[in-house]
């Protein structure tokens, strides 16, 4: 029995390894070839950095030749107030439509939904025509705003879910302790969905940081210009800085991974237990 | 520390109609109970008082004063809820101190408020922990502490005690009678277990679909149930009820008279208590032993009747009976509870029968 039980754990534990090993290669590649220098990179593309491969060129150039600090802030800003804004309304939002009931509501409920089915890049046009005739066009507000109603639905989707279930009574007993509506949002609502609040967080931040596309049609401009947006400078039309294209993703994923840290330990932690029975 | 008044209460969910008019008075001080079977409105009914659900129609009085458009926080009340809901990320004395803090109290009455409620209920030792590291009985508590600091005029509870087990549930009644004797505060409390009913009732209100089928002290509504629905869920094991008929002066089953009474003839349903029921070898109700349960110092005995009827009774523990055996019951008159056949008591006073 218990030689049956290693040998199923031991194979489980090999599919997700190899899983990990498949799905880490190409971001180990970014990261291994980034302190390479060029020569190296096209050499032996999977060779280590050592010896005479190794090269901080990439890095150099990023950190000193470019306004990569300055894009990197400006990925850091959309990507922070768009998460707050989503994580705030789509809370809110979703807490309105799981405890009250007012005409409309199951109307309205589907209608806020509804937009995980229509992909927003559709409306580009309409979009940039907006963000035109509201003088927005080259701003990061014209981002944050997209980004937002982008992410609206399918956070609304998944905290309505989370929200019914919390329990009616501890609600019931802040109104008895005579709290208002929007304390008994923040004060008693939200810390007992952390967790989930984590979740939409990594769910939404991870294609806002990483999106090429409105950057592209809405704020081009040199100030306002996103990392994924500022690699392209070193794409040039003849020749491609490699080392500093792979240099500027690879400090890219670090905020991405240092959130998700934060956050993981939320995703983890039930902290409902103790609340009601169980 | 205070009356409470309902009259005329109805309440709708949408187009159907869940509570249909009940009037009730609560003396100042006293203890009553909602009974009742499930889904019959006795949260609907709690949660109204507490201002959680509006009124459809009806006014609620506390202390004499209106109270029914008035938010939960003004009704002078406190609330104990089934799943205890604490704050799970607040400790006990944050708990504990939560609405006060909100209403503005200083500081230093909360504190004092707070350890006064912990003493009471033996928190003391626990206040720095979360509730997700105590045990049910120890949450309830906290629950329970909670609802004390706020020095409410009446205090509610939704069933409080039946996620505990059997053991820690005796033990907590005890604590709540305790705790009303302390206090002498009003207190309504809801719950489906006749025996909490019976022990910590100054009065019981049976409810059924949102009516009140009868409103007394335990032991009125023990010796005199209006209708057989009362009867029937106040007393463990529960009342036997049999198909007996009438001449007009003498019920009998199966031919074999038990009491006396004046009516038409007829037939009509008798009610009787399995523990008034004895052994006796002249009794008028002879059968056959079906099922003989042993609780130690007692015994059930499911007796079949010749015509098919079964009823239970509750005898000594010293006895023992095999299935099949001949066993004959007997039973007084006067404790013998008559019902005609739409469940309505006949005799008012069976007592006063011969
Ligand atoms: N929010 C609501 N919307 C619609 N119907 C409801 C609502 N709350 C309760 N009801 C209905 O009202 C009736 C009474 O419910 P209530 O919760 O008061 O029963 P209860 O006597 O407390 O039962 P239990 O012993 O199971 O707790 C039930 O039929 C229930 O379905
Ligand atoms: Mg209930």
């Amino acid at each position: 029995m218990l030689v049956r039980e290693r040998i199923t754990s031991t194979g489980i534990h090999a599919v997700l390894i190899a899983y990990s090993l498949l799905a880490l290669f190409p971001l180990a590649l970014i990261v291994i070839n980034s302190l390479k220098s060029k020569k190296a990179i096209f050499r032996d593309p999977v060779g280590l950095p050592v010896g005479e491969a190794f090269s901080w060129k990439g890095y150099a150039s990023v950190l000193t030749n470019s306004d990569f600090p300055l894009y990197f802030g400006n990925s850091l800003i959309v990507t922070c107030v768009s998460l707050f804004l989503i994580l705030l309304f789509g809370a809110m939002a979703s807490h309105a439509l799981s405890e009250y009931r007012f005409p409309g509501d199951t109307f309205l409920g589907l209608y806020l939904i509804l937009g995980i089915m229509v992909p927003i890049r559709l409306g580009t046009v309409a979009l940039l025509q907006l963000v035109v005739d509201l003088n927005l066009a080259n701003t990061l507000t014209a981002l944050i705003l997209v980004y937002t109603a982008q992410g609206l639905p399918i956070a609304i989707f998944i905290f309505t879910e989370f929200l019914k279930s919390v329990s009616r009574e501890i609600k019931d007993s802040a109104r008895i302790d005579g709290l208002s509506e929007y304390r008994i949002f923040f004060e008693v609502v939200v810390p007992l969905v952390r967790p989930v609040i984590a979740t939409v967080a990594v769910f939404s931040m991870i294609p806002i940081w990483n999106d090429l596309w409105f950057p592209l049609i809405l704020s081009p401009g040199e100030e306002t210009r996103t990392v994924t947006l500022g690699v392209q400078q070193f794409i040039g039309q003849y020749t491609v800085n490699w080392g500093a294209v792979l240099a500027s993703l690879s400090v890219a994923i670090l905020p991405v991974l240092i959130m998700y840290v934060i956050f993981s330990k939320q995703l983890i932690r039930g902290i409902t237990s103790g609340a009601v029975k169980g | 520390m205070a009356t409470l008044e309902l009259s005329g209460i109805k309440k709708s969910f949408g187009a159907v109609e869940v509570i249909h008019g009940l009037d009730l008075q609560v003396k100042d001080g006293e203890l009553i109970v909602f009974v009742g079977p499930s889904g019959c409105g006795k949260s609907t009914m709690l949660r109204m008082i507490a201002g959680l659900e509006k009124v459809t129609e009806g006014v609620i009085s506390i202390g004499g004063k209106r109270v029914d458009h008035l938010p939960p926080a003004l009704r002078g009340i406190a609330m104990v809820f089934q799943s205890y809901a604490l704050y799970p990320h607040k400790n006990v004395r944050g708990n504990l101190g939560f609405a006060l803090k909100h209403a503005g109290v200083p500081q230093s009455e909360i504190d004092e408020r707070v350890n006064t409620a912990a003493e009471i209920l033996e928190l003391a030792p626990l206040m720095d922990r979360k509730p997700r590291e105590l045990s049910g009985g120890q949450r309830q508590r906290v629950a329970i502490g909670r609802a004390i600091v706020r020095e409410p005029d009446v205090f509610l509870f939704d069933e409080p005690l039946s996620n505990l087990d059997a053991a820690l549930r005796v033990h907590m009644r005890v604590e709540i009678l305790k705790l009303h004797q302390r206090l002498g505060s009003t207190m309504v409390y809801v719950t489906h277990d006749q025996v909490e009913a019976m022990t910590l009732a100054d009065r019981i209100v049976v409810f059924r679909d949102g009516q009140v089928e009868q409103v007394g002290t335990p032991l009125e509504l023990y010796r005199n149930p209006v209708n057989t629905f009362v009867a029937g869920f106040i007393g463990s094991p529960a009342m036997n009820f049999l198909r007996a008929d009438t001449d007009g002066n003498s019920v009998r089953i199966g031919g074999a008279h038990l009491c006396e009474l004046n009516s038409s003839a007829g037939e009509l349903q008798l009610g009787i208590r399995p523990e008034h029921l004895t052994l006796n070898e002249d009794g008028a109700l002879k059968g056959v032993v079906s099922v003989f349960e042993h609780l130690g110092g007692e015994s059930f005995v499911h007796v079949e009747l010749p015509d098919k009827q079964t009823l239970v009774a509750k005898l000594d523990g010293e006895l023992s009976f095999a299935p099949g055996e001949q066993c004959t019951l007997a039973i007084k008159p006067s404790q013998c509870h008559v019902f005609d056949m739409q469940g309505r008591k006949i005799v008012p006073n069976t007592h006063a029968m011969v």
